[in-house]
């Protein structure tokens, strides 16, 4: 069976005209909405080599990251399957400033293997990363710009979840567990999966015990800290992270806040607050976040860091339809009236297509819903009928 | 609006008390309906029946909001996306190594032959003889699984035991017990931020009723 030469691969796809307007006009909404905080736009290259890629990160990302060798060098590079660390990198080796650095990005990645629901393999990532300041301040600037960027996108149904790395590594600290085990225990936080983390946990030592097994618990609305505070035990990591959430809790009164102490994910190089956003319509997050201090060591210089990224195809694909008006179609000009009209129309935001002469009843297909036509000396704009 | 995932059988026997537990009556036996989606007491409540190994994939898409599973099927789904927070005691079996009656396992183990393995849960097969360093050629059946070492397929399979009878009236042994199998309930991560005043009060009943 032989298939036809244009399929495309798995998991990849073209984007059509409706749908690429629609992450276009997104696109440039949340990137104008960065800037006027001051996040400055930059374009990291689509590939590097593997070990300034995948320096810093865990497994998961080399096993996702595609693969080829330098024609020029000899070396192995890669495909970005992630565009944080390369900014993370921009920041700590190429801007080098001493103080608060904002930036932002937006490009294609690409995955060996689909992640997630919508299992595209090329996401399209879209971030703000904020650099230099290690305060609570910075995580609730990002927060902010995460909740103020599902708005722009008219996404109403939302729910902004924050954890805290620093419960579990201080719990896994005290009680010893690295290495393999410490890696399945991480794995079944994950999960929740509570039959798991009993097995793993069975020979530590109290209270750490029965703090792990708490944590898969531990999650739901603000009252989640104050059980906190009850159940696990008071260790200075945990208290000053119970702390930090309780501010972040007192910041976003207004927003729809969840807290989950368990979601680990992201625990190989984030350093503190975590979070993630959550939408109607979708089985898993749709933006991830969180503080992942010293990532930057790997590239020569330590910065306090914390931001966010997301799929921009996937939330284009959860936003509300807000249907755009189509084209309008202008004969071709014989006249500078028509010409005029014409333009008149595009600066106030409208298409204007040309009609080329010859194809009739075609133009409903490419995208026109009105025409401009004579009325003795006017040009009216009028509904377009085609069979 | 709950849609929990489940299959038909034994796992839907026993997970009746469980969700009664919640509040939650089925309107309809599956064994009895050829509908798909059942609807139950409460309104806000839907069961769709699915094939046990398709649960925990319906449960990470998000077409239910809750599942139960076995823990075979939930090792060979890979488990991700989903939360599975309670272990529910019900559907109890074993995975186990069989091999025909006169079959030195141990040896050919020892020995780190090449066996060849017939069973329908690849994932599980791999891990158990890649963590003890026995090269096998795994052969994926759908069923019937017992015939294999008998028609000369495969020089042991590894399935699932609850009471060995068929083992036993196919001349074959368990050779060793890969681990205990009971279901799981599974749980969609995102509907449980999105919808968790709904789904919490739910599980913690379930939790309540387990044996």
């Amino acid at each position: 069976m032989t298939h036809p030469r244009w399929l495309l691969p798995e998991a990849i796809e073209d984007v059509l005209p409706r749908d690429a307007l629609r992450i276009e006009a997104l696109r440039r909404r949340l990137l104008d909405e960065f800037s006027r905080h001051g996040y400055e736009f930059v374009m990291p290259p689509l590939l590097e080599y593997v070990e300034s890629l995948l320096t810093g990160s865990g497994h998961d990302l080399d096993l996702r990251t595609f693969k080829l060798v330098d024609q020029l060098s000899g070396r192995s590079m890669g495909l970005r399957a992630d565009i944080t660390p390369q900014v993370a990198r921009i920041d700590a080796h190429l801007l080098g400033r001493k103080g608060v650095t904002r930036l932002s990005y937006c490009g294609s990645v690409l995955h060996t293997l689909p992640a997630g629901f919508n299992a595209t393999r090329e996401p399209l990532q879209l971030g703000a990363e904020l650099y230099g300041h290690a305060g609570l301040e910075a995580d609730i600037e990002v927060i902010r710009l995460l909740a103020a960027s599902l708005t722009l996108a008219g996404i109403t149904a939302s729910r902004l979840d924050l954890g805290h790395v620093a419960v579990f590594r201080a719990l896994a600290a005290k009680a010893g567990l690295s290495g393999d085990v410490g890696e399945e225990l991480f794995s079944a936080l994950q999960g929740k999966d509570v039959p798991t983390v009993r097995e793993l946990v069975a020979d530590v030592a109290e209270p750490f015990r029965s703090a792990l097994l708490a944590l898969p618990e531990l999650h739901g609305d603000r009252s989640v800290l104050a059980r906190a505070a009850k159940l696990l035990p008071a260790l200075p990591e945990i208290d000053a992270a119970l702390g930090e959430l309780r501010r972040l809790a007192d910041a976003f009164s207004d927003l729809p806040l969840g807290f989950d102490l368990a979601d680990l994910r992201g625990y190989h190089y984030h350093s503190g607050v975590a979070f993630a956003a959550y939408c109607a319509g979708s089985p898993s997050a749709v933006a991830l976040g969180g503080r992942y201090d010293n990532f930057g060591r790997a590239y020569g210089r330590a910065r306090p860091a914390t931001g966010f990224s997301m799929d921009l195809r996937e939330l284009a694909r959860l936003a509300p339809n807000s249907e755009s008006r189509g084209a309008i179609l202008a004969p071709w000009p014989e006249d500078d009236a028509l010409h005029a009209e014409a333009e008149r129309l595009r600066a106030s935001g409208e298409r204007v297509v040309l009609a080329l002469p010859g194809h009739e009843g075609s133009w409903r297909e490419a995208g026109c819903d009105r025409i401009l036509s004579r009325r003795g000396n006017e040009w009216i704009i009028e509904s377009l009928k085609e069979e | 609006m709950i849609t929990v995932a489940l299959s038909k059988g034994r796992i839907f026997e026993e997970t009746l008390p469980l969700l009664a537990a919640a509040g939650i009556v089925p309107a309809e036996d599956p064994e009895k309906s050829r509908k798909l989606i059942i609807g139950t007491n409460r309104p806000d409540v839907r069961v769709v029946i699915v094939r046990a190994s398709d649960v925990p994939t319906y449960v990470q898409y998000g077409a239910a909001d809750l599942g139960i599973a076995g823990k075979d099927v939930l090792i060979e789904h890979g488990g991700v996306g989903l939360y599975q927070p309670l272990d529910l005691n019900i559907a109890k079996c074993r995975m186990c190594v069989a091999a025909p009656v006169g079959f030195d396992y141990e040896a050919a183990v020892r020995r780190g032959a090449r066996l060849r393995i017939a069973t329908k849960y690849i994932a599980m097969a791999r891990e158990h003889f890649a963590a003890k360093g026995v090269h096998v050629d795994l052969i994926k059946l759908y069923g019937s699984m017992e015939l294999a070492p008998l028609a000369g397929l495969a020089d042991a399979i590894v399935d699932l035991v609850s009471s060995g009878a068929t083992l036993k009236a196919n001349k074959l042994v368990e050779v060793e017990e890969i681990m205990n199998i009971s279901s799981r309930l599974v749980v969609n991560q995102a509907a449980l931020k999105m919808k968790r005043e709904l789904l919490q009060p739910v599980i913690d009943a379930i939790a309540g009723a387990i044996k």
